[in-house]
């Protein structure tokens, strides 16, 4: 028995083994020994973010030719420099990419989403996936979580992945896996070159920010004292903080969600404390530059449009060269804008962050004049921005507008300091009511003027900024609302007053249209000096080509150079042109912002050739995201800007009218910050300052 | 009938896993994520199938005849891992997509219980070659069904707040015990 066992065992192994053996002859697999070489180069992870089901696969991949040395996601560059050097070839750069969580709900996403039942959207989105009231917010599945082959991410308390940047290989599984598309995988240049998309969590005012700053995210990031995230965070969408932070008008502001039960945030306020913060630091936030991409790109106008699209070119990687007629760089952001509102050395310290980065200038080289199209194609600029801006204030087109005395807004703001340095004892007559208006205004009564406005409108509908307004009266001017002047009275050749009469609208309690003068409203003011400010258009001398023929189409309502509105492409497809040469007068953001929109389609047209249209764009406010009511439990009244006094203001022109406030009130202030979603909000933010007295607790938390 | 309530038996009153205690490691091992498992449960399908194809004739043609049955146990551990051994030959040859997807499960099962108990029960219950094979083919879904609904659980498990002590394993083993509970509830609705 013994025996016949051990033959029959010995008889069957011999067999399975011939068997074997055979099938392993005939069925043997050739493997290429650089396939195995370059496996043991991947990390292993078999996660599939190439593309490939599997690192095995995609070595062999990479062996046949079919995929380059940098396809694994999850590897840094070094690894693809050992796999090029396996394959004997190049490896090209590759952008390091992280997953960021976009929404910020979390818990309070589901305080929005109370549970019914089987039927609600929580239940319905675990079960089979599906719809909530907000496509977009974390419900805190987790699915990200654990499809992460590298252990980086993990749920917070509030229920929110949290991605630890570090151990993220950017394989993209949880921004596949996620079933409300809360994650996304993105790159710095994907993240610069980004516009906003109706699909996207929105808060209010990222919506209405023309630059699109997640407003959001900074002031969460000032909150917890990460200053330098929170500058980064500013950067991804503006270069200009500083500048920015001190003038901008913040429609964010008006349109901020805590306005429906107190007061905006005061985001303006936090945006300039962030930026000072870097400059009184002395050293500038680190910037991720990708290497020169070899694509030189030329900028015409070193103004903010000029500058933001150099800055988003470099960032991503181009060569751009900006062409400045004047010896600044800057625009008006230099030498117009007056000191005390921005200062000539904080404008030249931000443009040195910029122009570190690498970006060249070529200052006193006009175009038109100095370069042409043609020769910048010469020298090989595969793409031109134009960014002149809008410097030509029109006459007044009244009698006697060109008399000894008369002067446009731009030449006596130049001039302010330098030219005009004493006015006691004169009266000047500024005519307008837009911002440089009131910046003329504020300098004339400064310089020791009588000040008087005909402003052809009344309060509400100028363009000037509320506070500019409120400047420009706090320090003596005397605007007058609803007028518009007739003529210019001349003595001996010189001014000596102004005629004037009064506007009506056609409804006096719908001021709707143009206001119409009065008859028989005939006034004087005496003047010694008449300054227009009513306007400031595109010098259009430069735009036009050798035989004098211009260039572009120019939009008849605001006299700008007319292009393509995502792309700012013009007729000639390697010229774009954004700021205040394609919108008319307008205010520094947009300028940012159409700068980083150049830089976008720049980027496309010189390495893919065209220029995609993102798809869903947010161009209105998303109505959803602007809620009825809603509830808060606390409420802090909005911080204030400290202000020098106004004998202080009289006698120098250097100093800030507007100062910074202090950490703790920056901090208090972000506390107001709802973290807003696009439908949902935090009701209990501010709640660790509830013991502070001017603190109310409107709702207890957890009451109905 | 007979063919309804053979699977119906396999695949619920005694369901391999949870009532019969066979393949437990890769029920643990490898149902943390619901696509893994759903692979294994294939790939332990697949070759319950062709493991119970190769072990009936060799029990009726070859060790009843003659009188080596007590061999049964080593024989078929020696069939099974050869064949195994096979079809990843083969698959890697001749299918290198299905070979790179099921590649990591195969070598798993190679000595796995669950596919030994189903072959040597097919051979207590006197099965006819057609019969055996539906019986592998219910107790394969059976075990499919079992890794799939841990898996699930193992996965909302992972991101809800279970005490530390308790996370992974432990609570893995407990909600098997519970499951496995739940299909005990089964007994007595047939053999
Ligand atoms: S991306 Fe890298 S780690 Fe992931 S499967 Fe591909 S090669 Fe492997
Ligand atoms: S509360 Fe905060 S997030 Fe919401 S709109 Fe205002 S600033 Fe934006």
């Amino acid at each position: 028995m013994v025996t016949s066992s051990i033959l029959v065992l010995f008889l069957l192994g011999l067999t399975a083994a011939s068997v074997l053996a055979v099938a392993a002859r005939i069925l043997h697999v050739k493997e290429d020994p650089r396939v195995v070489s370059v496996e043991a180069c991947l990390p292993g992870a078999n996660c599939g973010g190439c593309g490939y089901p599997g690192c095995s696969a995609a070595a062999t991949a990479v062996v046949n030719g079919d995929a380059p040395p940098e396809l694994c996601v999850a590897a840094n560059m070094e690894t693809a420099t050992r796999i090029a050097a396996i394959m004997g070839s190049e490896v090209q750069f590759k952008e390091p990419k992280v997953a960021t969580n976009i929404c910020s709900g979390g818990s309070r996403a589901n305080l929005l989403f109370d549970y019914k039942g089987v039927e609600d959207c929580r239940a319905e989105a675990l079960l089979y996936g599906g719809e909530k009231s907000c496509g977009i917010g974390c419900i805190g599945l987790g699915t990200c979580v654990k499809v992460c082959g590298f252990n980086a991410i993990r749920l917070s308390d509030a229920g929110l992945p949290v991605v630890d940047w570090n151990a993220c290989r950017s394989c993209g599984k949880c921004a596949e896996a996620c079933p409300t598309g809360a994650i996304r995988i993105s790159s710095v240049a994907s993240v610069l070159l980004h516009l906003n998309q109706t699909d996207d969590c929105l808060a209010p005012c990222m919506q209405k920010c023309p630059a699109q700053i997640n407003v959001r995210r900074y002031i969460q990031q000032l909150k917890q004292g990460d200053m330098r995230g929170a500058m980064l965070t500013i950067k991804e969408h503006n270069p200009l903080p500083l500048a920015v932070g001190r003038v901008c008008p913040a429609p964010c502001e008006n349109i901020c969600r805590r306005k429906i039960v107190d007061e905006g945030v005061a985001i303006h306020t936090l945006h300039r404390y962030v930026a000072d913060w870097e400059m009184q630091s002395g050293t500038r936030v680190n910037l991720h530059c990708n290497p020169p991409s070899g694509h030189k790109v030329a900028i015409i106008g070193g103004g903010p449009a000029g500058l933001s699209c150099a800055y988003f070119l470099r960032r991503v990687g181009h060569e751009p060269v900006i062409f400045e007629k004047r010896e600044h760089i800057g625009g008006m952001m230099r030498g117009i804008i007056p000191e005390y509102r921005l200062p000539a050395k904080v404008v030249d310290w931000e443009v040195q962050t910029i122009l570190n980065l690498g970006v060249e200038t070529r200052t006193g080289v006009a175009f038109g004049r100095d370069v042409t199209l043609a020769d910048l194609e010469k020298e090989g600029f595969e793409a031109v921005f134009i960014a002149t801006g809008a410097w030509k204030v029109p006459p007044l087109g009244i009698d006697n507008d060109d008399a000894e005395g008369v002067l446009d807004s731009i030449s006596f703001l130049h001039g302010v300091g330098h030219v005009y340095t004493d006015l006691r004892g004169k009266t000047v007559a500024v005519v307008g009511g837009s911002n440089t208006a009131m910046d003329v205004v504020r300098s004339a009564a400064r310089l020791g003027a009588e000040v008087v406005a005909l402003v052809p409108c009344i309060q509400r509908k100028m363009s000037a900024n509320k506070e500019e307004i409120l400047r420009a009266v706090e320090i003596g001017g005397d605007l007058r609302y609803m007028t518009a002047p007739l003529a210019i009275e001349v003595e001996n050749g010189a001014v000596s007053g102004v005629t004037y009469c009064d506007l009506a609208y056609d409804n006096p309690e719908k001021p709707v249209g143009e206001p119409k003068p009065v008859s028989g409203t005939k006034a004087f003011v005496r003047a010694d000096m008449v300054i227009a400010a009513t306007d400031r258009l595109v010098d259009d001398g430069p735009l036009c080509d050798a035989e004098g023929k211009p260039m572009f189409k120019k939009d008849k309502k605001t006299g700008g150079i007319t292009a393509n509105p995502t792309t700012l492409q013009t007729d000639i497809p390697n010229v774009f042109v954004g700021g205040e040469v394609h919108t008319g007068r307008s205010i520094l953001i947009q300028a940012v912002a159409d700068g980083r929109r150049a830089a976008r389609a720049i980027h496309f047209h010189v390495t893919e050739g065209a220029v995609p249209e993102p798809d869903n764009q947010q161009v209105q406010v998303i109505p959803e995201s602007i809620l009825k009511d809603m509830r808060v439990n606390y409420s802090i009244p909005r911080v204030q800007e400290p202000l020098i006094s106004m004998d202080e203001r009289r006698h120098t022109f250097k100093e800030e009218v507007a100062g910074s406030i202090a950490y703790e009130k920056a901090r208090k202030e972000a506390s107001r910050c709802l973290r807003c979603g696009l439908t949902c909000y935090d009701a209990d933010a501010g709640a660790e300052y509830t013991l502070d007295e001017d603190v109310t607790v409107i709702n207890a938390p957890g009451g109905e | 009938m007979d063919y309804f309530m053979l699977f119906v038996s396999a695949i619920f009153i005694n369901n391999i896993v949870l009532v019969q205690y066979l393949g437990t490691c890769p029920f643990m091992g490898t149902s943390k994520s619901t696509d893994v498992a759903i692979g294994m449960g294939a790939a332990v399908i697949f070759v319950m199938l062709m493991a119970t194809a190769f072990t009936w004739p060799l029990q009726h043609y070859v060790l009843t005849p003659y009188g080596i049955g007590y061999l049964q146990t080593i024989v078929f551990i020696l069939v099974i891992a050869s064949l195994v051994q096979f079809v990843e030959l083969f698959l890697k040859k001749v299918i290198p997509p299905l070979h790179a997807s099921l590649g990591l499960f195969l070598p798993l099962i190679t000595t796995n219980c669950a596919v030994m108990g189903v072959a040597i029960m097919v051979q207590r219950s006197n099965y006819s070659f057609v019969k055996a094979m539906a019986f592998s083919l219910a107790s394969g879904i059976g075990f499919l069904i079992a890794l799939v609904i841990i898996s699930s659980i193992r996965e909302r498990l992972d991101v809800s707040p279970v005490p530390t002590v308790f996370r992974g394993i432990p609570v893995a083993l407990i909600t098997a015990g519970v499951m496995s509970l739940v299909f005990l509830a089964f007994q007595g609705m047939a053999a």
